[in-house]
């Protein structure tokens, strides 16, 4: 349930559990990151440079007026992705289609114009030199969306006003260091908006502001994709916020998507193992019974990562397969699919099937 | 509101109680009260978790207690009451009157802190098993190497990291059990008291949940209480036995932690659980809290909260409301709020029907209506 | 979980602002809260300047006017004795302020100006054209700048002050560009910065206005650091007969008491005032690069008490103090203690 434009919805109103399918925007096709290890001494110089692969193989669709969460603890490569995705960090392998077109060197200005990113350190991501007129004008003049002083003060008032920093005049001279950190967050909101994006990468936006006003700034990116058609993808390692503010959700473990799928449904219904295991870990004070942890270990190194599916040392489900093959992306539902074996019809058994599901209160 | 008598107190003894401490930054008129007037109990074998965001002065709290604070930070009132033994009243000690060899004795040994990079806290030119042997070999004089390996090993074991990482350097340790060797150091000693500040932030979800649980087995064992500190109210209610809950440097609510999920009365805390989008149900828009916590320099008038609550009332801007069991009387619970004055016209939010009954002890069992 | 609120919220963040510590620099209003040693430094600094604006107008005598009075000690007539020949060494000193501050100062603005271009370029642009700049500043960096000005000075005739000015600035760039390239490289990495690149910023605007303003107390230091060597370098070289002794300057008036024996004839006030002065002008612009240093770095002073205080508060074994006082607000709360 939306209220009028540019109001939050009433509190308590029910999420619209279907959201319709707005138009694709943004797709990603096998973005593959490997970064240089930088070797010392003779060891370089001999044998195959050793890479750390961040990202292998991640395919996204980022659709209008739709959130998309990536999820996925540190070492995931889920910034990676983000940055990938922003032209930050260009990807070694893979392509990047905006508007069903390859992006390439020279379209790189339309595409920065079209797909704008926000930063998890909201004390980071604002040079505390500049005012925050000066953070909005910047975006406003390089894409030339309004010219000439009087345009430009009007279109970083409006700005500000979609971003509820109001009143807006109280706002527009102040340096970083004299906003809190939710009000940095909606100024590097509104810097992104400020260029006139299709698209809105969130690189944990909330996970560094206080617990209490999260829910605001999500809640304010929620009504820009309802009010604007913003295609917004969600990077985060709370898996909570993502099932509470995305439509979709891919999880990420050790530089591969291992699930993917409507949100409620992932969560509600994890067919990866390790989505049960993050699932089985997050805080969850609505618990009918006691946490049984499913696996353990720690994450594996990226720069030797193993072979065949990547989480098979902490699989408590493993099976001889998963040791030196890699998972296909199996669908387990309607629009969800997982990368493991065990769901697969020629490998999954009886025996070895994971739960349906989390004991759901 | 009155003087109550608690309905249901927590029969185990004290073995920490902190009264009245205030504590501040800076000197004279400018000083900033991070800590005011704070009232907290530890029981022995108790987890009490303390919640809040930043600004509230939790971890101001901790160190406060146990005199770490660095300057320009100064103890300002109150006492810290240390019970090594309750049958031996003779024994305790106020840790804000002690001086420096009294609590270099209780430090470690009795009163373990593990701190929120703790991790950071290992010597990088150290092996583990040299670290642990320091430590072993500053509380322990008589002890003789053999024995302090011994004791490491054991320690080790405890955590739940492979003895043979002994010879390991901290460099080669994942960030989770570098966290579990300080964990493993702060209860070389078996002290009584084990306060933990963010211990687990820095870490994933799933080291997260491991350490957590270790802990607690741990406590089971070896009966010491400990203080928990976070911002991650969440995890408290699934973690700890009671909860304390700051805003702007004062105790707004305690209560069981079963008891402040099923029914909060503090709209602070209303909010802060508001803020936590669940795992189960419908999805239904959540609000958080409006606003930003108060400037410490500057804090409203009354209650500091009154500027982000929905239900503020003339008398909640000008008086502030003191800490107290609220109306009517339910078990071991205290408030501080003009709402919880008992009168049918409270907000539904604040004034839920108590949960049933349930012995003392985590709530991890049992479906709970929320 | 049900909503908090039936009552309608307030307006989010409307006027709630919670100051936040930040790296940037603060200018403090009022002079008497800067440290003692910038005000020190800033007055010594003061007064040499003045001394370069006004001293050929206040000087007492023409300076290379001889006199009869030879090498007599400081008096009434003559405020800083005389040289061997009758001059007036307080006339000398006035007057050379002057040629000793420009060519110092010149020196260093254009130094300054060189360091940033080749060190915050090298630092933000990676690649070849990034290290072919570092391995340009190592090279300058290994130049030893006093031979090199006594070669150049040997082989260029006249070789007046400006020459010297010259060479000096081509060589102290280095040192600055260095700095600025290592601050520039960690910078690239920041948030803001990729923000900007996010945002279609061209690489020429992030340089001048995304990272050199906030490089603006490095560049400051690294110009004072400058100016000091080149005003040494300058008396040195003059000293050592190899600069412009024709100009009047402060190394000048050091050669031409060296080359008549002042120190052995014991006449303290030839060659000590202009020794002074030198020296007390690399003090203060010493001074006010620690000041600079407190400016943008809070840590080094006690979040804002000053030393005597905190120390005071202290109990000098790392506790913290206890200091209970009445506090009549403080009423106690009401109700069971547990």
């Amino acid at each position: 349930m939306n209220g009028p434009a540019g109001q939050p919805p009433p509190a308590g109103a029910a999420l619209n559990g279907d959201r319709p399918t707005g138009a694709s925007v943004l797709v990603a096709r096998d973005l593959t990151k490997h970064f240089k290890v930088r070797e010392r001494g003779l060891r370089g110089s001999y044998g195959p440079r050793r890479v750390v692969h961040a990202a292998e193989d991640i395919s996204l669709e980022l659709r209008a007026g739709n959130v998309s969460a990536v999820v996925g603890e540190s070492g995931s490569g889920k910034t990676t992705v983000a940055q990938m995705l922003a032209w930050l960090v260009r990807p070694t392998a893979g392509e990047i289609l905006l508007d069903g077109r390859r992006v390439t060197r020279r379209s790189l200005r339309g595409y920065r114009h079209r797909v704008q990113i926000v930063f998890q350190d909201p004390f980071a991501s604002l040079n505390p030199v500049h005012d925050v007129r000066y953070h909005l004008s910047r975006p406003l003049r390089i894409h030339r969306r309004a010219r000439g002083r009087a345009a430009v003060d009007e279109a970083v008032r409006a700005l500000l006003a979609r971003v509820r920093l109001e009143p807006t005049e109280q706002f527009v001279h102040k340096m970083p260091h004299e906003l809190s950190g939710g009000q940095r967050q909606r100024v590097a909101i509104a810097r992104a908006l400020a260029a006139g994006p299709s698209v809105l990468l969130a690189d944990e936006p909330v996970s560094m502001l206080d617990v209490s006003i999260r829910l605001g700034i999500l809640n304010l990116l929620g009504d820009l994709r309802d009010t604007e058609g913003l295609a917004i993808l969600y990077v985060t390692h709370d898996i909570a916020s993502a099932r509470y503010f995305a439509d979709t959700v891919s999880v990420m473990y050790a530089g591969r998507l291992v699930e993917s799928g409507p949100a409620v449904e992932v969560t509600d219904r994890p067919s990866h193992p390790y989505t049960q295991l993050l699932l089985s870990a997050a805080p969850d004070p609505e618990r009918a019974a006691p946490v049984v942890i499913k696996g353990s270990g720690a994450a594996p190194s990226l720069v030797n990562p193993p072979a065949g599916c990547r989480f098979h040392p902490r699989c408590p489900f493993v099976m001889p397969v998963c040791r030196t093959q890699r998972p296909p992306d199996v669908p387990v539902g309607p629009g969800h699919v997982a990368a493991c074996w065990l769901r697969h019809p020629d490998h999954g058994s009886a025996t070895a099937h994971p739960s349906a599901g989390r004991p759901s209160a | 509101m009155t003087a109550s008598q608690p309905a249901a107190a927590d029969p185990r003894p004290e073995v920490l109680e902190i009264s009245g401490l205030c504590v501040e930054y800076g000197e004279g008129p400018q000083a900033v009260r991070a800590v005011i007037d704070v009232d907290l109990v530890l029981h022995r074998g108790e987890v009490v978790g303390l919640a809040g965001e930043s600004g509230s002065g939790k971890s101001t709290l901790a160190y406060g207690a146990t005199r770490l604070l660095r300057p320009p930070g100064v103890i300002t009132g109150g006492s810290v009451l240390f019970h090594p033994d309750r049958d031996r009243p003779e024994l305790t000690i106020d840790l804000l009157d002690a001086g420096i060899d009294e609590l270099r004795r209780l430090r470690w040994q009795e009163l373990a802190i593990v701190l929120q990079s703790a991790m950071n806290a290992l010597n990088p030119v150290l092996t583990v098993e040299t670290q642990l042997n320091d430590t072993l070999a500053a509380h322990l004089p008589g002890s003789t190497r053999a024995s302090r390996r011994e004791r490491a090993v054991e320690l080790l074991g405890l955590v739940g990291i492979n003895p043979d990482r002994l010879r390991s350097y901290p460099h080669e340790l994942s960030g989770g059990m570098k966290q579990r060797v300080m964990i493993a150091m702060a209860l070389a000693l078996e002290p009584q008291v084990v306060i933990m500040d963010e211990p687990t932030t820095a870490l994933d979800v799933v080291t997260q949940r491991e350490i957590l649980e270790q802990v607690i087995e741990l406590r089971d064992s070896l009966g010491f209480s400990v203080l928990f500190i976070t911002h991650d109210l969440s995890l408290l209610l699934e973690l700890a036995d009671r909860i304390a809950v700051m805003y702007a440097g004062r105790l707004v609510e305690t209560a069981g932690a079963r008891q402040l999920f099923a029914a909060p009365r503090h709209p602070y805390t209303a909010g802060l659980l508001a803020s936590f989008p669940s795992l189960h149900g419908e999805r239904h828009v959540m609000t958080g809290i409006p606003g930003s916590p108060p400037d410490l320099r500057n804090p409203p008038p009354g209650c500091p909260f009154h500027p982000r609550c929905g239900f503020a009332e003339p008398q909640c801007r000008q008086v502030m409301p003191p800490l107290a069991a609220p109306h009517p009387l339910a078990g071991d619970r205290l408030v501080a709020c003009w709402l919880q004055d008992g009168r049918p016209d409270r907000p539904g939010v604040v004034a839920r029907p108590e949960p049933p009954a349930r012995p003392a002890g985590r709530m991890a069992t049992g479906p709970v209506q929320p | 979980m049900a909503t908090p609120y039936g009552a309608t919220p307030p307006a989010a963040d409307a006027g709630e602002l919670t100051p936040v510590a930040t790296q940037s620099v603060h200018l403090r209003r009022h002079w008497r809260r800067y440290p003692f040693k910038v005000i020190l430094g800033f007055g010594l600094l003061a007064a040499m300047v003045l001394m370069a604006v006004i001293g050929p107008f206040v000087a007492p005598y023409d300076p290379t006017a001889i006199g009869p009075d030879v090498l007599a000690a400081p008096s009434a007539a003559h405020l800083l004795g005389t040289t061997n020949t009758g001059q007036d060494v307080l006339s000398q000193l006035l007057v050379g302020a002057r040629v000793t501050l420009l060519v110092g100062f010149g020196a260093g603005a254009v130094a300054t100006v060189l360091s940033v271009i080749v060190g915050i370029s090298a630092g933000y642009y990676g690649g070849a054209g990034g290290e072919l700049l570092s391995m340009l500043t190592n090279i300058f960096l290994i130049i030893p700048l006093l031979p090199l000005l006594v070669v150049l000075t040997a082989f260029l005739p006249g070789a007046g002050s400006l020459i010297v000015a010259v060479v000096i600035s081509l060589t102290a760039w280095a040192w600055g560009a260095r700095v600025l390239r290592a601050q520039t490289l960690t910078l690239r990495k920041s948030d803001f910065v990729q923000a900007a690149r996010a945002a279609g910023e061209r690489g020429w605007r992030i340089i001048l206005f995304e990272i050199l303003p906030n490089e603006l107390a490095i560049v400051a230091s690294s110009f004072l650091f400058t100016v000091i060597t080149a005003i040494l370098t300058d008396a040195g070289l003059i000293f050592l007969g190899l600069g412009d002794t024709s100009q009047w300057s402060w190394g000048a008036i050091l050669f031409w008491a060296q080359n008549n024996e002042a120190l052995g004839t014991g006449a303290w006030w030839w060659f000590v005032p202009p020794g002074l002065c030198i020296a007390l002008t690399g003090t203060s612009l010493a001074l006010i690069n620690f000041g600079i240093d407190e400016l943008i770095n809070p840590s080094l002073r006690a979040a804002g008490l000053s030393r005597k205080t905190s120390r005071a508060m202290t109990t000098g074994q790392g506790l913290t103090p206890v200091r209970r006082a009445e506090r009549a607000d403080l009423t106690a709360a009401s109700g069971a203690r547990r």
